[in-house]
């Protein structure tokens, strides 16, 4: 295949980026989008330019390293999934496509497609786990969770932590990253106990990052690569507005 | 001079050395834990546990990790589960039948004790992992369940759907945020360490690289922790992610740990063919649709039809035919080179012809759709994103990939390399599963190696650092390795040859694959000996990095990386060769018995090998750790 590639060239966070152009003649339809990326770096490098940097490690859909905007959706135009598990078979012979970085206020970029997204990290710190040191644990079944609780507790669980919810919010909002964490653990006993402190610290950290509110377009849910559900972030907001009453 | 070599095991039987070394360990109080620094590179399942671990105990932990956040290191790409001995199943499991499954299943060619205290910590990992809300999968009435895996017969696997090292990882980077959050741990993501910097004697310090700027930096402690992980990306095509690397641990080589038994290398039995020469990386398939699954070929290697259309007696269940007792549940080293034997008949399936069926429509039929969709979904849709076939309606097709690494740097049973001081811990050091890991005993190890061995074994050496002052990163010794570094990186940049890192890599791990993976022979192993050299002398010239060292630049990450490859290489084609016999995943075509199985030669190979560096990486010298069993008597490894 022939594929025309606009992509987003930035030095650092301060300077001004634009989209190159690029043209690759000799794609196949079995490469995956990264492995196309990797096709077009060889080629700039031995033309003496310097590759496209953009993040990826695992290359099976569950590091969550990757991700960028391809033709303006998060990892592209596969529902439910990564960058990385995207391949070249989803686009034509002569398609022109456009890759862009993950965009946020909270994102700063670091190179071309590479941004910094260490902000989720901090919202974890906040308060995303049980507070249990390694010792204290009690014997694994005596705390009996049934099958539902734990299905969907990891149907939360199983976020990636890519940031491609709030790459896709037109606020930049995290609520549905944050909240798929909030959700995992009080919907456990184990982390229930900790579930007031926990909401209204972790919410308080993802306004401090400079990440936007919610207003409820659950775009976030559409482009999610584990389709997490926009649910989560009614109960992060119920259980935050409980956790204020209480307080008060 | 090469040398034999001990490492000190606790008295008493078996059962109690464990327990008889925790008693009399040396502790720390702990006023003195919050004077003494820790640093640990690497956040997967072994390092982002033990510094979470010390932190809790008061200790000041500074964690290390190349990727962007600690929470992508690639323990979370484990799929299938963790093993545990709660007999929850009622099924005649203990601490001992796991650590004789363990044992038998890496060939005894592991060090007893250590395999044995693995079994024993493995029930608390269950616990403690529940405990911090790993949502493992429960039957309905709430309680655990369990799960089958290779070679064993009992069912001890915990398994959380197929994302168990995502959901155990989630659980410690959770408890590693925590403490950062406690101020315990300071975090360096997007560092890379590049050398162990050594004073008197002991490790002190790190050289590490920020790669978002590309600022050489100097971190100095009491003690330095590696949990760096396995090097299965050697091979090029492995199942392992694109930045894993040796770098951490062979760097540690040269500075005088030994690495022992590089070269014994998993190949996973089921992973995705490779597609085309683009392909960057293999993805796995969980050992655990093995439970389910059917591994056959068709009988005539010049079979046209679908795989459907194939009627029973025309296909091969091979694994089924030559393992009855265990069949498709045999080991992985079995079960890979069952299926090279297949593919090397011409009996492959698939474009390449270089793949086996793994078929779920026995299973389908007998429990349904929806059963089968509950345990493997995210492996079936994953399959399907991959290779656009519908794995319901036929056969996948899967060949084996390099995937874990046995050896390792050499530990002693505090798992302290043989440079005081330094430690390593989980895939990264090489002492608990000889010469094949068995399925969900990776996951185990790296968590128990970081919750559970390394606080108690790391307290009793910082027991004795008490008094020592922080450490000065002005001390010579950091100026000396930052200098090396740095000159190290302007000699790949100033190189401007014709080939990237890239090439340089690929070339090297088809030549490893093919010369000292599935089967090796003395002939292959010289001439790859050869081959490697010859390439290692192009690197030098011929190699092209773009930018500066000063800036974001992964083409130089990767030539650092590829560069330490081009030795550890050799070492492990120089590991395979003197090795004259075969057990587990090393198996030479001259030492076979007459059914093809591994002929094991415990009178003269009864050892552990423990290379060590000379400063030049085709003469290492090689020191023998024997390997003594005290309660088990080692057996002719059967599944048959």
């Amino acid at each position: 295949m022939k594929i025309t590639l606009k992509i987003w060239r930035q030095r650092d966070a301060g300077s001004k980026g634009a989209f190159k152009e690029y043209h690759l003649d000799d794609v196949s339809r079995d490469m995956s989008f990264l492995e196309m990326l990797d096709t077009l770096n060889i080629k700039l490098i031995k033309q003496g330019e310097l590759p496209v940097e953009f993040d990826h490690d695992c290359r099976e859909g569950i590091c969550g390293q990757c991700g960028v905007m391809i033709n303006g959706i998060a990892h592209g135009p596969l529902k439910n999934t990564t960058t990385c598990q995207l391949h070249m078979r989803s686009f034509k012979d002569g398609d022109t496509i456009y890759v862009e970085p993950f965009k946020a206020a909270a994102f700063p970029i670091v190179r071309d497609l590479k941004v910094n997204r260490s902000a989720l990290d901090h919202i974890i710190a906040a308060g995303g786990y049980v507070s249990v040191d390694t010792g204290q644990a009690p014997e694994a079944n005596s705390i009996p969770i049934t099958f539902e609780q734990a299905e969907s507790a990891f149907d939360a669980a199983a976020c990636i932590g890519c940031g491609a919810c709030v790459a896709s919010c037109k606020n930049s909002s995290a609520a549905l990253f944050t909240s798929a964490k909030i959700s995992h653990l009080s919907q456990l006993p184990q982390g229930d106990k900790e579930t007031s402190t926990r909401v209204v610290s972790m919410v308080n950290e993802m306004e401090e990052e400079g990440f936007g509110f919610c207003t409820n377009t659950e775009a976030c849910q559409v482009e999610c690569p584990e389709d997490i559900s926009v649910l989560n972030i009614a109960r992060m907001n119920y259980e935050y507005n409980k956790a204020r009453l209480v307080k008060k | 001079m090469s040398k034999t070599i001990k490492a000190p095991v606790p008295e008493g039987p078996l059962v109690e050395k464990w327990n008889n070394y925790k008693s009399n360990a040396k502790l720390v109080s702990p006023n003195n834990r919050k004077k003494l620094e820790v640093i640990i590179v690497g956040t997967g399942l072994a390092g982002a546990s033990a510094a979470a671990s010390l932190a809790e105990m008061g200790y000041n932990v500074k964690s290390f990790c190349f990727q962007d956040s600690p929470r992508r290191a690639h323990s979370v790409a484990a799929q299938g589960g963790v093993n545990a001995a709660k007999n929850y199943k009622n099924d005649g499991d203990s601490v001992y039948r796991m650590f004789y499954d363990t044992l038998k299943g890496g060939d005894f060619r592991s060090r007893e004790a250590n395999t044995y205290r693995l079994a024993e910590c493995s029930a608390s990992l269950i616990d403690q992992a529940v405990a911090q809300g790993v949502p493992f999968g429960r039957e309905y009435g709430g309680y655990l369940r369990n799960r089958s895996f290779g070679g064993v017969q009992v069912s001890r696997t915990f398994y959380a759907r197929g994302q168990t090292g995502q959901q155990l990882l989630l659980g410690s980077y959770q408890a590693l945020l925590r403490q950062q959050h406690a101020g315990k741990v300071k975090l360096y993501a997007r560092h890379e360490m590049l050398d162990v910097v050594i004073i008197d004697g002991k490790a002190r310090g790190i050289i590490a690289r920020n790669l978002d700027t590309g600022k050489i930096e100097r971190h100095g402690a009491h003690t330095v922790v590696l949990a760096t992980g396995g090097f299965g990306k050697i091979y090029y095509l492995s199942t392992l992610a694109m930045g894993c690397n040796a770098s951490a641990i062979w760097r540690a080589h040269k500075k005088g740990a030994y690495m022992a038994n590089p070269s014994w290398t998993q190949i996973h039995p089921t992973s995705l063919p490779q597609s085309g020469e683009h392909q960057s990386k293999l993805t796995l398939m969980s050992e655990s649709l093995r439970n389910d699954g059917r591994i056959w070929v068709p009988i005539d290697k010049n079979e046209t039809r679908l795989p459907g259309e194939i009627p029973e007696e025309d296909r091969d269940y091979y694994l089924e035919r030559k393992y009855p007792s265990f069949g498709n549940l045999a080991p992985r080293d079995i079960s890979s080179r069952a299926a090279k034997e297949q593919i090397d008949l011409g009996k492959g399936v698939g474009p390449l012809k270089n793949a086996v069926y793994l078929d779920f429509s026995r299973a389908i039929k007998e429990y349904e759709k929806d059963v089968i969709a509950e345990r493997y979904g995210n492996l079936f849709t994953m399959y399907k994103k991959i290779t656009g076939i519908d794995a319901y309606k036929e056969p996948m097709k899967i060949s084996p990939a390099a995937h874990f690494s046995m050896g390792g740097l050499w530990v002693d049973y505090e798992l302290m390399t043989s440079v005081p001081g330094l430690f390593a811990i989980g895939e990264a050091n090489f002492s608990d599963h000889g010469a094949n890991r068995l399925g969900a005993n990776s996951l185990l190890q790296a968590c128990v190696d970081g919750y559970f061995i390394l606080p108690y074994t790391l307290q009793n050496f910082l027991a004795d650092q008490i008094n020592i002052p922080k450490t000065d990163v002005n001390h010579p010794a950091f100026e000396e390795s930052e200098r090396l570094v740095k000159d190290q990186m302007q000699s790949f940049l100033n190189s401007k040859g014709k080939k990237t890192a890239e090439e340089f890599h690929k070339e090297l791990g088809k030549e490893l694959y093919d010369k000292c993976g599935l089967l090796r022979t003395k002939e292959g192993l010289e001439k790859a000996i050869e081959n490697i050299k010859n390439l290692r002398e192009e690197y030098k010239v011929n190699l092209l990095v773009p930018g500066t060292a000063e800036e974001v630049n992964s083409e130089l990450e990767k030539a650092g990386r590829v560069s330490d490859y081009m030795e550890l290489a050799e070492l492990m084609c120089i590991d395979a060769l003197q090795r004259e016999e075969s057990c587990g995943a090393h198996f030479r075509a001259e030492y076979q018995t007459k059914e093809g199985e591994a002929k094991r030669d415990d009178e003269n190979f009864c050892y552990s090998a423990a290379w060590e560096w000379t400063g030049n990486a085709s003469s290492p010298v090689l020191n023998k750790e024997p390997l003594v069993f005290e309660t088990v008597k080692p057996s002719v490894r059967s599944y048959k």
